[in-house]
């Protein structure tokens, strides 16, 4: 008796598309479904163009993910959305200019997930130089009593880092890294009055006097292989570079060029171009520390996210302020 | 003519420190004799061996002093001193000297290292993308360091290097001593069960004597529980190794960051299997950076006493 009026009550709510469908939905997507009227394509046989036109004429929201293409060809299926909320930080899969031309809000995880993506990124600095996964392997596979040399990690303490993008995850990984004695620097789209890290307007000149170089920026038109043979060649044989934004800000082909030329020291990458795709160039080495974009696949983050987002649906449904409206710049 | 100076060295250390004791003295490489015939190859050369370098793995204990009638000084490559018989060099008058600032910050990296590559999995995640397992499906959810409340056992040097970097990560720091310090922000904990029971994250940070052998035992890993980790950059007799396993197999805590173990280089079968269980092979000092000032301080220390001027850093 409970569960038809639960039941009842649901159709009654407002409908949400689900678009992607993004990673929260593998460990809260029951509970959103018991929350919304969820639209999920990905259970029809229907292509998603079709589907859109079969049962989303009159849907005000969406729920997307940060890899599911958000193009103008998705949103003529959706005459009526007013509302995108996206599960990630970045906004870059989807066409911006388009949502502001309709009049679509967006939403996004504004900073919920900055701490662990830092942490992650000084994670992944810290196993490149210290050569943990590799210490890891040697010790589980039983080389340690035979005595074979393990190779000698790099000190952190005293490295000058150049920070590419100083928002709201650049500023963590900055606040974390002074601790460890690191010296901090920075290029960005401008200076930030209220920081006293140095200030590069020029990323070669940056990576030039940098040991170590933390992508943390958006992926936009203008950053989109900003970091390329160039960049990496003034970083230089003994420099280290950790991407945990997007992959298409750094020039993967030349990245595993200089890689595999000893031009740079070493790197810690979440993040590729073509994901799940790695180029197999980056196993044959050890200074290498890769992950699978996991950067926000925390618990803690993944329930923030699920807050977040469902607090954001509401709100519009409410006619309330969106929380974590992307603005325009 | 003075008779050369005979050092036996006895790991590896680094090319570096090799060199710098060639130069100047006679080198006798101890890692390089196999175990069986070591007895003999210090009878050998007896006459002429003066100083020991060891290092926190392999020192000086009660057996090679006795064989060493000339042995004048040991010259430790550590900051840890439990490896040398160190009332036996009292007995015999024998100086020892130590490293105790250069490895800090290395150590202190290393257990931020090991804990996030715990509670993240960062080595796991490493293997998925190289065996192409990423293809298939995205990564499990792990678990957040930031805001994570520590428990750090032993605030000396160490101790206050690792709360440091903690504090960075928006961690609550508790901590053990043997006495509360006067001036620290951090929560004093007199009984490490409490501690532990306080704390997400439990560090070992301070040095070994009789009192702290096994100071992580059973009673402490419960109270560290299910979700609770633990991380060892200090020896491995710190933990009971044999309720860590146990604990870990059973579910019973919830991973576990060591670069230090109980019978080292040999590790029990029963961790090898487990994904939240990070290893490393007692690297904490070991950078390139911290090797050579380690090293200069070894033969600055030597240099010293073969000239009768005072020792740099000598604990007897």
């Amino acid at each position: 008796m409970a569960e038809g009026l639960q039941i009842t009550k649901i159709q009654q709510s407002p409908e949400i598309i689900v678009l992607g469908p993004p990673s929260v939905f593998r460990t809260h997507g029951k509970e959103f479904s018991s929350r919304f009227r969820a639209l999920r394509p990905w259970e029809s046989p229907l292509p998603l163009a079709q589907f859109l036109a079969a049962q989303a004429q009159n849907t005000q929201a969406a729920l997307c993910s940060g890899t599911f293409s958000l193009s103008a060809a998705v949103l003529d299926n959706l005459p009526s959305l007013r509302l995108v909320v996206t599960t990630s930080a970045g906004v870059n899969h989807i066409d911006l200019s388009e949502c502001r031309r309709r009049g679509i809000a967006v939403a996004n995880a504004a900073t919920i997930f900055s701490a662990d993506v830092a942490d992650l990124a000084v994670g992944l600095l810290l196993d490149v130089l210290r050569k943990i996964s590799a210490g890891n392997r040697y010790v589980k596979n039983g080389f340690w009593p035979k005595q074979g040399a393990y190779p000698l990690g790099f000190k952190l303490g005293g490295k000058q880092v150049g920070i590419v993008g100083l928002g709201s995850i650049g500023l963590e990984v900055a606040k974390r890294l002074e601790a460890f004695g690191c010296a901090i620097s920075y290029y960005s789209r401008n200076k930030k009055p209220s920081v006293s890290y140095v200030f590069y307007p020029d990323l070669r000149k940056l990576a030039a006097t940098s040991d170590i170089l933390v992508v943390c920026c958006a992926l936009t038109e203008q950053t989109h292989h900003m970091i390329d043979r160039e960049v990496l060649l003034a970083l230089g044989k003994e420099g280290v570079i950790v991407n945990i934004a997007r992959g298409a800000v750094v020039d993967e082909k030349e990245l595993v060029a200089c890689l595999q030329q000893g031009e740079i020291g070493g790197a810690g990458l979440d993040v590729f171009e073509n994901e799940p795709h790695v180029p197999k160039e980056l196993f044959e080495h050890d200074n290498v520390v890769l992950s699978p974009h996991f950067g926000v696949f925390t618990e803690e983050s993944f329930g923030d996210l699920y807050e977040l987002m469902c607090g954001n649906l509401e709100a519009f449904f409410s006619n309330k302020p969106l929380l974590s409206l992307v603005s325009e710049e | 003519m003075d008779t050369p100076i005979g050092v036996l060295l006895i790991r590896p250390l680094s090319i570096y420190i090799q060199q710098e004791l060639s130069k100047r003295y006679t080198l006798f490489k101890f890692w390089q004799v196999p175990p069986d015939l070591r007895r003999d190859f210090l009878g050998k050369h007896s006459d002429s061996i003066k100083a020991v370098v060891g290092n926190g793995v392999q020192g000086a204990d009660s057996e090679l002093i006795d064989a060493l009638p000339l042995l004048e000084i040991v010259a430790s490559h550590s900051s840890g001193l439990d490896k040398i018989d160190l009332e036996k060099c009292r007995e015999r008058g024998i100086r020892v000297t130590y490293t105790p600032d250069e490895l800090t910050d290395e150590v202190a990296d290393m257990a931020i290292l090991l804990t996030l590559a715990t509670l993240r999995r960062i080595c796991e995640a490493d293997r998925y993308v190289r065996s192409g397992e990423w293809k298939y499906a995205d990564f499990r959810l792990t678990t957040k360091l930031s805001g994570k409340s520590v428990g750090i056992i032993g605030l000396g040097r160490i101790g206050s290097a690792i709360a440091k970097r903690a504090e960075a990560f928006g961690c609550s720091i508790n901590y053990h001593s043997r006495s509360q310090k006067p001036n620290s922000r951090y929560k004093y904990y007199h009984s490490v069960i409490d501690l532990a029971s306080d704390s997400q994250i439990l560090i070992v940070a301070c040095a070994l004597t009789r009192e702290t052998r096994h100071i992580v035992d059973c009673d402490v890993i419960d109270a560290l529980g299910r979700n609770g980790v633990v991380i060892n950059i200090a020896r491995g007799s710190h933990i009971d190794e044999a309720a860590l396993v146990s604990a870990l197999v059973e579910g019973r805590l919830g991973g576990a960051g060591l670069d230090v173990l109980e019978n080292e280089p040999e590790v029990p079968d029963r961790l090898l299997g487990l994904d939240n269980v990070v290893l490393s092979p007692h690297v904490g000092a070991s950078t390139v950076e911290t090797r050579k000032a380690m090293a200069d301080l070894v033969v600055e220390n030597l240099e010293a006493h073969f000239l009768n001027k005072p020792l740099l850093t000598p604990v007897i």
